[in-house]
């Protein structure tokens, strides 16, 4: 993998671009698939992990898309490397900490990403930044297509396709789409939200998946349900809920302005303040300031800034990024010390460099 | 803290009393859900009089027991090892616990039948069309099983016979094992 090369850009879902980027991220899909022939990858010996990724290596060659991806073999990889993917979103966090023979195969644009013994044997991931689901869907049908012509899934005809947890079963199919939503935060609206959105089955996470915590005001609305429905039901389900959701942020963010300007707008200074001055700062603050900078550069309330800049930053002050791009490995107070180092010298300079 | 049940983090804590004992468990978004799930079809089963499905409160202690007892004949895994870790050992796993996973995959999802994208499958190698269930391919899993014990009580055309078998399946289905 040429790590190199993803240290200088930001990946696809911090592009910044695409429809409704100002308050949609990134649209992703994914789909757990298994091979028939091996028990799944919690209960496969070591030996047939290892037989279940030359496998699944060796068929995806034989695909015109296998042939355009980088494989990463994750075992062999350093710690630091595998933190790195998780950051960039190219691989799950489970994925990074599990044992065993696995590996990633990502595309250049890092569009794609095939995780291989994930938990299930294959998880096929497409994300487009900005709103794109259905260019998204499109994508990765024919993906998932092209690699069952040559691999045989695990498929049952009530159960559809097989998978190691009950809850994916059916299509496996799991559709997000990452949303900013700082308006609704400071107004005290999200939580209002995040109650209807669990009425109509829909999940919300943080930033990373599962478990996470939303750091700086970072949502992730998928579905939950997968099995009885057709995939474009459920892209449907969660493609039919982000207009409102982005038309709520935008009316939350037209309030902030009218009724409490001076308010969001010293908000917003203070953050961008903190971010050009500090000395020592932690990964969550900097997320937390850094969203509500992005928020004031798309209210009109920052010069000199732009949201594509803003979402670099977000990628590039994570902590894998600052080491990777160090060099060094760094326990978190040095990291805390490097991070805002590294903010204080992009805001002098105004450049990442590598424009 | 860390999930019970696997590596991630744990996010639900869950107070159980049961009598009069307290029992704590805290787990991760999935297996709390299997574990909810769980609870809940417990207590609609325990709410109809009439009812004895699978896991229903009516059954005894040793009924259920039973149920855990329930093992998969391709990759051995029991109903109590998936009740523990919330994740299944193989593709069989379906079909062997059906009558089990039915009413938890049901709360789970609301629905028991597929009606997504379903898979279309070629030609055999040998020229046959090839049913869209993978059991058949997924029934190798048991037969490796078998082989080892062949091996272990010194049957070697026994073993020599399955391991033809198992070549059959996987060249019917276009899934040998690539040559390196």
């Amino acid at each position: 993998m040429e790590f190199e090369v993803l240290k200088t850009s930001v990946g696809e879902w911090l592009k910044g671009t695409g429809p409704e980027s100002d308050i949609v991220m990134s649209s992703r899909v994914r789909l757990a698939r298994n091979l028939a022939h091996y028990p799944f990858v919690g209960r496969a010996s070591e030996t047939e992990r290892s037989e279940i990724e030359g496998f699944l290596r060796s068929h995806l060659k034989k695909t015109s898309v296998g042939s355009h991806l980088e494989y990463t073999n994750l075992r062999s990889l350093e710690d630091l490397d595998r933190q790195f993917l998780v950051e960039r979103q190219l691989i799950s966090r489970e994925h990074a900490d599990a044992t065993g023979a696995r590996g990633v195969a990502i595309d250049p644009t890092e569009q794609v990403s095939l995780m291989i013994n994930e938990e299930d044997h294959l998880r096929i991931q497409c994300i487009h930044s900005g709103l794109d689901l259905e260019a998204v869907w499109a994508q990765i049908r024919s993906l998932d297509e092209e690699i069952e012509e040559v691999v045989p899934y695990a498929f049952h005809g009530q159960w559809g396709y097989l998978t190691a947890c009950p809850t994916n079963v059916g299509t496996g199919i799991r559709v997000s789409v990452m949303l900013h939503l700082p308006a609704l935060v400071i107004t005290r609206q999200i939580d209002k939200v995040f109650r209807s959105l669990h009425k109509i089955s829909l999940a919300v996470r943080g930033l990373y998946g599962e478990g996470s915590q939303a750091f700086g005001d970072f949502y992730q609305i998928s579905n939950q349900i997968t099995l009885g429905r057709t995939e474009d039901e459920l892209i449907a389900q969660v493609a039919d809920v982000v207009p409102v959701l982005i038309d709520y942020e935008r009316r939350a963010r037209e309030f902030l302005l009218q009724e409490t300007e001076r308010n969001v707008h010293d908000q917003v200074s203070r953050a961008f303040g903190i971010l050009r001055t500090a000395q020592t700062i932690s990964a969550e603050e900097t997320m937390q300031l850094l969203s509500r900078v992005r928020m004031g550069v798309l209210l009109g309330l920052v010069d000199d800034l732009r949201v594509s800049d803003v979402n670099k930053l977000l990628v590039r002050t994570q902590p894998a990024h600052l080491q990777k791009m160090k060099g060094v490995d760094l326990d978190t107070k040095d990291r805390n010390i490097e991070r805002a180092r590294f903010l204080r010298s992009y805001f002098e300079s105004g450049s990442l460099g590598d424009n | 803290m860390q999930c019970q049940q696997c590596e991630k983090q744990a996010m639900f804590h869950i107070t159980e009393l049961e009598d009069g004992e307290v029992r704590e468990l805290h787990l991760c978004e999935d297996h709390a859900r299997v574990y909810l799930n769980q609870a809940e079809a417990d207590s609609q089963q325990e709410d109809s009089d009439t009812s004895s499905g699978p896991l229903g409160v009516n059954q005894t202690a040793k009924e259920l027991s039973e149920i855990d007892q329930l093992f998969c004949d391709m990759c051995g895994i029991t109903f109590f090892e998936f009740r523990n870790q919330g994740r299944l050992g193989c593709p069989h796993d379906y079909v062997q616990f059906e009558k089990e996973l039915e009413p938890l995959i049901a709360n789970i999802h609301g629905e028991v039948q597929h009606r997504g994208r379903r898979p279309s499958r070629g030609k055999s190698v040998g020229g046959e069309s090839l049913p869209e269930s993978t059991e058949e391919l997924t029934s190798v899993i048991g037969m490796r099983k078998e082989i080892r014990h062949a091996v272990e009580a010194e049957e070697y055309e026994r073993a020599g016979k399955l391991r033809d078998s198992i070549q059959n399946i996987l060249h019917k289905w276009n899934a040998e094992a690539p040559r390196n």
